[in-house]
């Protein structure tokens, strides 16, 4: 039975970071086809109002300081998991969760003021392709804001420092990659202005 | 009478849950999953094969009446995505499923149930795209869904393939991300990843490739629904729209594609040569570099298939020349093949006939792919006859020989009865004929001008007579496959048994019981090389001619006593098809807009219900029941053998909500 003693798999990879990982090398393609179909679009504004009359860079910088903070709480959420600090672990992740739903706010107020002068989605490929990406992007950080909040609600009925299920460290990855991709959307699509 | 009833005898596989429909609707065994992928697969297999059927026949003869234009659309359109989509991807699920945890040590893939969502989402496509035929016709789009035809709105048959290929594309995508895991860190002790059969690293590759390149076309498709449903423009060239951005996202999957599909051909490949050569594979390192090679490249060739579009003379030069590269790594994979027959003991059974027959038809395929690479002759060739010989050969005298070798290989390890040899061999000749009769001609039709997708064509062009050779060729290809029918239903009810290891095998599967049990492993194998088993079983005289040793290194689940082992599994799970019932009615609800909006919320609620059902699971006690009832996998506790901490919960969660 020596056999069963020395039985530890090959890996000591943990199987599921490596999945997301895996996942999010392929959504990192998804965000790369988005962005390079709004870099071939960005032009055509079909006679509609272009990205130089719109984009409010002050604004959208504060809602990308408040995605990027969002990675800070979230930072000392995992913190808080890994020392077992319960209470400190659910007021860290309320924080990312509100944080993340402060930016949604923005980009609603932000596609409302657009749609009212006069950006819609079949305006012109400019428009249909700068909502498609940041469509999808806000889509992602929704998902996110859903995982934080089940896993406060974990946190209060089963607690997570001790549960097994979906634990903080893979929507920690998930979370991260969620706004460095924001962060290649603003410099693309908000900053560089050909 | 009742005297006569005995009680059956306790082995391993009586402690299975009771058997029935329910127990492969929620089963989470990769044996299982990968059994039910063969069949349906199979399933869409044939209904292709009708639909190319009907195309021949319309084709026979100038000005054929048989079908009318619009059904000819759908008909091409169909027997392609069925074929690529719902045949040889999922067929190589399938062996991927069944073998890959088998030979790389493992009892099970790294996220069991995940993977059943991937096969339920799988079939959820495939009906969903299927059942067009009732809800106002198939998709008529071509399978390559070229915009702006594709992003016609008038009628909705296009919206079924679009969110039909969205949800293959998700069952792939778990997939590919289910296998990447199981590939890294579930492999035996001393499974290094360059002692691992050719076959599981073909379909490691295979999941990049699909990870990959997947996203790439959902972007694409989520354009085209958008522009059919919600007047988006990507593809109006009218108010500046590029058509073309379609076939470049298209085929920046496209293409990759091919080798999704040919790759795990090839891994079967390497796997059944050196068995019936008895020498190992030529050259393995190279194989797999080969391998990979492929799928690096794979990623800088798309625009090949675009050399018609007017991409302009340096794109067109940079893709031709990475396209003659390409050619380099398959050369070398057709050489080692060849190396590793060269001087062996070899022998003629069904899969070596099928392997043989991939080699040798996929070379040909192969040749007349690199004369696509020379953009000129290409610009003649586009959209010919000779490009539909040209595909067929690699696809079919490729990925569908190397995966009929792979069903002769192991259908007596599946099934426990080894498939009938003479019949079979009366399907590889007939198949083999059929094949080269309805495709070799298409070659000439291709370069005397015959365009493809056109429903008829006038007398006196001259495509008559090879025309009606191809047709008579395709009904012998269907009589192959109903030779192999009968074969794959006779040998499994009274086909000679197969035993542990019926071809003198090389690698772990043939060290387990056939049908293995539902652990696998009695005991967790310990690798030393490469073609470990081999090498447990035989040594080298002076000579290097081997020998067989005295040894018997089988696994203990498959020796002949009564021993009962004790294997934690995963337990049963109805949360996956749930899951993929929600999803595919919310795509359902989509084409009904604005009606279908209550059917998309009833989705939408059936979704919540399985995620979060999923991931509250408690995987050792399932299905409500404490004890009992659900975990009928051998409900002991012992901590020795235990997998289930190799198996957690909740990671489909965030997965399945986040596409």
């Amino acid at each position: 039975m020596a056999i069963e003693a020395s039985q530890p798999a090959a890996s000591t990879l943990d199987i599921r970071k490596t999945a997301m990982w895996a996942f999010l090398a392929s959504e990192l393609m998804f965000f790369g086809g988005l962005i390079s179909t709004f870099l071939l679009y960005r032009a055509r504004t079909n006679g509609g109002p272009g990205s130089e009359e719109l984009f409010d860079i002050p604004f959208t910088s504060v809602s990308s300081f408040v995605l990027l903070m969002s990675s800070l709480t979230m930072v000392l959420a995992h913190n808080a998991w890994e020392r077992n600090d319960e209470r400190q672990l659910r007021l860290w992740l309320v924080a990312t969760a509100s944080l993340g739903m402060v930016f949604l706010g923005g980009q609603f107020f932000e596609f409302s003021t657009f749609v009212h002068e006069g950006l819609k989605l079949d305006t012109s490929p400019f428009g249909s392709s700068f909502y498609l990406l940041t469509g999808f992007h806000g889509a992602h950080v929704a998902v996110g804001v859903l995982m934080l909040s089940a896993m406060v609600i974990i946190s209060y009925r089963v607690g997570l420092t001790k549960a097994r299920g979906m634990n903080v460290e893979l929507v920690a990855l998930y979370w991260h990659f969620v706004d460095i991709i924001w962060i290649v959307i603003f410099t693309v699509v908000y900053l560089l202005q050909v | 009478m009742a005297t006569i009833v005995e009680t059956p005898p306790v082995s391993p596989a009586a402690a299975e849950p009771k058997g029935g429909l329910w127990a492969w609707v929620t089963s989470v065994d990769h044996k299982k999953i990968g059994i039910m992928y063969g069949i349906a697969a199979i399933v869409f297999f044939v209904i292709g094969g009708i639909e190319a059927l009907f195309i021949r026949l319309q084709l026979a003869v100038p000005d054929g009446t048989l079908v009318s234009e619009d059904a000819f659309n759908q008909l091409f359109t169909m027997h392609g995505t069925t074929m690529v989509f719902l045949f040889v991807m999922p067929i190589a699920a399938a062996f991927g499923n069944y073998f890959v945890p088998i030979m790389i040590g493992a009892r099970d893939v790294a996220f069991p149930r995940l993977n059943a969502l991937s096969f339920w989402l799988f079939i959820s496509g495939g009906v969903f795209i299927s059942s067009s035929f009732f809800l106002g016709g198939l998709p008529d789009g071509a399978w390559v869904g070229y915009s702006p035809l594709s992003a016609q709105p008038e009628v909705i048959r296009m919206d079924f393939w679009v969110l039909g290929l969205a949800i293959l594309g998700v069952a792939s995508l778990l997939g590919a991300v289910n296998f990447i895991t199981t590939i890294f860190t579930m492999r035996a002790p001393g499974m290094t990843l360059f002692r691992m059969p050719v076959f599981a690293w073909m379909q490691l590759v295979v999941a990049f490739l699909l990870a990959f390149s997947l996203p790439l076309v959902t972007v694409g498709l989520f354009q085209v629904l958008f522009d059919r449903n919600f007047g988006t423009l990507f593809y109006d060239a009218a108010s500046g729209g590029d058509p073309i951005l379609w076939q470049h996202l298209f085929w920046l999957f496209g293409h990759p594609e091919v080798y999704i599909l040919i790759l795990p051909a090839m891994g079967i490949v390497s796997e059944v040569l050196p068995t019936f050569s008895r020498k190992p594979l030529f050259g393995y390192q190279f194989v797999v570099f080969a391998g990979a090679a492929i799928g690096f490249l794979g990623f800088g060739v798309w625009a090949h298939h675009m050399f018609t579009a007017g991409l302009g003379p340096v794109a067109e030069t940079a893709f031709g020349l990475m396209t003659m590269t390409i050619a380099v790594p398959t050369g070398i994979k057709i050489f080692n093949w060849v190396g590793t027959m060269w001087g062996g003991n070899i022998s003629f059974p069904t899969p070596m006939l099928f392997a043989i027959g991939f080699v040798a038809m996929f070379t040909i395929g192969g040749l007349s792919g690199v004369t696509h690479s020379i953009v000129p002759a290409d610009t003649q060739q586009h959209d010919s006859y000779y490009v539909v010989a040209h595909f067929h050969y690699v696809l079919f005298g490729g990925a569908v020989f190397g995966i009929f070798s792979g069903v002769y290989y192991w259908f007596g390890k599946v099934f426990g009865r080894q498939l009938n040899e003479r019949i079979g061999k009366l399907h590889f000749w007939l198949m083999l004929i059929g094949f080269n009769l309805t495709f070799a001609p298409m070659h000439i039709l291709g370069l005397n001008g015959m365009p493809r997708r056109i429903a008829t064509y006038g007398d006196g062009l001259g495509w008559n007579y090879w025309n009606f050779v191809a047709t008579v060729g395709s009904f012998v290809i269907a009589l192959s496959i109903l030779v192999f029918l009968i074969n794959a239903i006779r040998s499994y009810r009274k086909g000679e048994p197969a035993g542990a290891d019926p071809w003198d095998g090389r690698t772990l599967e043939w060290t387990t019981s056939s049908p293995p049990a539902n652990y696998n492993f009695a005991e967790v194998p310990i690798v030393e090389a490469v073609d470990d088993f081999w090498y447990k079983k035989y040594g080298e005289d002076e000579d290097h001619m081997p020998v067989r040793l005295d040894t018997n290194p089988l696994d203990p689940s498959a020796l002949d006593d009564d021993g009962e082992f004790h294997v934690h599994l995963p337990s049963p799970s109805y949360f996956p098809i749930l899951l993929a019932l929600g999803i595919v009615t919310v795509a359902y609800g989509f084409l009904w807009i604005p009606v279908g909006f209550a059917v998309m919320a009833l989705g939408l609620g059936i979704m919540l219900w399985a995620i979060f059902g999923w991931a509250l699971e408690d995987i050792d006690h399932p299905m409500g029941g404490d004890d009992g009832q659900g975990g009928g996998h051998g409900d002991d506790d012992d901590p020795g053998s235990e997998v289930s901490e190799q198996v957690p919960a909740g990671i489909g969660a965030g997965s399945g909500g986040g596409e």
